[in-house]
Order: C-alpha cells, then sequence, then structure tokens
C-alpha cells in the first residue's frame, strides 16, 4: 500500500523558509498572501501500516518542532 | 606532562563528515592522542572522550543530523555519554547530537535563510564543563560559524530549565541566525555532553590566525588525564 506523511513546521516555529516565499510572492504579482508554511512530502510504498506512526515518530518528523499526519492514499 | 599522550580522544567520521581531520588535529596539537572513530565501528576503541564533528553527514537528507544518528558508532557513543562520558558535538555534530536526544532542542534554518560562514563573537557562560574548564566565565570569543541551520530553537519549559541550570555554555554576542536567546552553545543535565554551533578546532593553531579554540581540546585533555 501507498503512505503519504505530510511534515510540517509546528505553528509558532520560526519558518524563515515559508516567510522567504511569502515575501516573494508579491514580486511576480500574486498579492493578497497572508502566510506561507512550508512543510516535506514523504510517500512510501510498505507492506503494512502498523509502523508508519513510529517511523514519523522516529524518523520523518522531529517532533521537537514539527507536527506530521499521515494517510493510507491507495 | 608525558602521561598526557595516554589519554585517547575519539573524532567520529560518518560519510560527509568534513571538520574530522581538523578535529583530529585540535586534538593532537593539545596534546592527547587522536583515534579516528568510523561510523560504521561497533565500539569507540576505548577512547575517554568523542568528538562529533561538522560537515553533512549524510548529506543532510532528511534534516542535519537525522540519518547519522542510527550509525551503529551512535549505540556505544550513546551510552558512553549516558554514563558520563564527555562527548563533544561541533555544528553538525550538535546537531547529531540533539536528533539522538542526548541534548535538548533542535537547529532550525538560519532566519536569514542564507549559509553563514564569517568569525563571531561569542561569551563563554559556563566552565564547569570537561570542555570549557580552561575558560573564564564571561570570557569573550572570536570562534568561526559555517552553518545554514544553526538557528537554536527549545520549548518554553526547556529555555527556562537550560538557563536556570547554567547549561548554556557558549552565547553569541553578535547573534548570526536567530538563535532563541542568543545561544551558541549547550550542555547536558550531567554537564559531560556539549553542543556548540561554532567551532573551535576551526581556532587551534595561530597558523589558522587563532588558537581562541584549542582551550576546548586542552580542557577536555586535563579532564580525562586526572582520570587516567
Amino acid at each position: 500500500m501507498k503512505v503519504r506523511v505530510l511534515v510540517r513546521p509546528k505553528s509558532g516555529i520560526l519558518d524563515p523558509q515559508g516567510e522567504a516565499v511569502r515575501r516573494a510572492l508579491p514580486a511576480l504579482g500574486f498579492s493578497g498572501v497572508k502566510t506561507v508554511h512550508i512543510g516535506r512530502l514523504v510517500e512510501m510504498e510498505v507492506e503494512s501500516a502498523d509502523k508508519v506512526e513510529g517511523m514519523c515518530r522516529r524518523l520523518l518528523a522531529n517532533p521537537t518542532v514539527e507536527e506530521y499526519e499521515w494517510e493510507v492514499i491507495s | 606532562m608525558g602521561g598526557d599522550l595516554l589519554v585517547r580522544i575519539g573524532v567520529t567520521v560518518f560519510p560527509g563528515s568534513n571538520c574530522d581531520r581538523d578535529a583530529l588535529y585540535a586534538v593532537e596539537r593539545a596534546g592527547a592522542t587522536p583515534v579516528e572513530l568510523w561510523h560504521a565501528d561497533a565500539d569507540l576503541k576505548g577512547v575517554d572522550a568523542v568528538v562529533v564533528p561538522g560537515g553533512f553527514s549524510y548529506g543532510d537528507y532528511l534534516r542535519p543530523g537525522a540519518i547519522a544518528r542510527f550509525a551503529k558508532v551512535m549505540g556505544p557513543l550513546e551510552d558512553f555519554a549516558r554514563s558520563g562520558g564527555p562527548v563533544l558535538g561541533v555544528c553538525n555534530g550538535f546537531q547529531v547530537l540533539l536528533e539522538a536526544h542526548l541534548l535538548p532542542g533542535a537547529l532550525l534554518r538560519n532566519a536569514s535563510m542564507r549559509f553563514v560562514s564569517r568569525r563571531v563573537r561569542a561569551r563563554v557562560e559556563a566552565n564547569d564543563t570537561p570542555w570549557t574548564s580552561l575558560y573564564e566565565r564571561g570570557e569573550e570569543l572570536t570562534l568561526p560559524v559555517a552553518h545554514n541551520e544553526g538557528s537554536y530553537f527549545a520549548d518554553e519549559r526547556t529555555l527556562r530549565g537550560l538557563e536556570e541550570e547554567g547549561r548554556v555554555v557558549l552565547r553569541y554576542v553578535e547573534n548570526p541566525n536567530g538563535s532563541v536567546n542568543d545561544i551558541a552553545g549547550i550542555c547536558d543535565e550531567g554537564r559531560s555532553v556539549v553542543g556548540l554551533m561554532p567551532h573551535p578546532e576551526r581556532v587551534s593553531d595561530p597558523a589558522l590566525g587563532s588558537e581562541a579554540g584549542l582551550k576546548v581540546f586542552e580542557s577536555v585533555l586535563r579532564f580525562a588525564g586526572a582520570k587516567v
């Protein structure tokens, strides 16, 4: 099965990457963007979804500064 | 002190480490015997202290330090650290120690979004660690930094604990990366595990323009030498 994991900075954590993109968008004429947060997308093919939670907690995300969610996509 | 050569200080080498040679050199210049510890080694070869050097271990894939943390040598290194052995992580090595939960918090992308590579002034805030004992408390040093993810972050409770327990070891006088409370280095509860963002090994010889960092290695040599 395929699993999709989404990792993003916790709210309140400085996200300079998102901030840089937010500032760059108006330069291209895209106005009205209030916030941008940039995370990481991990897609995996796994035999079972049993261990995905552990994978997220122990490696794919750093729970100190990131939050994650995951779903089975097929 | 002829006995000092009996002190063996290990330097871990991961694929992508690039300050390992400098660290080995600084150890030797301080007067100890440098020992290379390969990432696939199953033991620490009986060393008295370990330096986890800077670089881009495993290409910084996923997050800096995230993959190195699972290298074979990290098992014995974590045991060594948890039993009070002196461990120093520099730059990427600091990131590795954070990922391994030997130190609290995390290092985020620099606030400027730029890689910073320059010398900065920093103040020694704690000299009661094996790695800083030869410095004066409050002493200002000029040290090189070279990193993209050097902005130290910890939640409020952790931060309060670090400050109250005097575990901020080094503090920027001029903050180059947005670190909370200008933190440049911290230690663990036992004070023997230290992580620093600046590179003391790069200023360990007058030929490099300064030897402001040499006392880091001399400090641990004295600490370990007292035990050998």
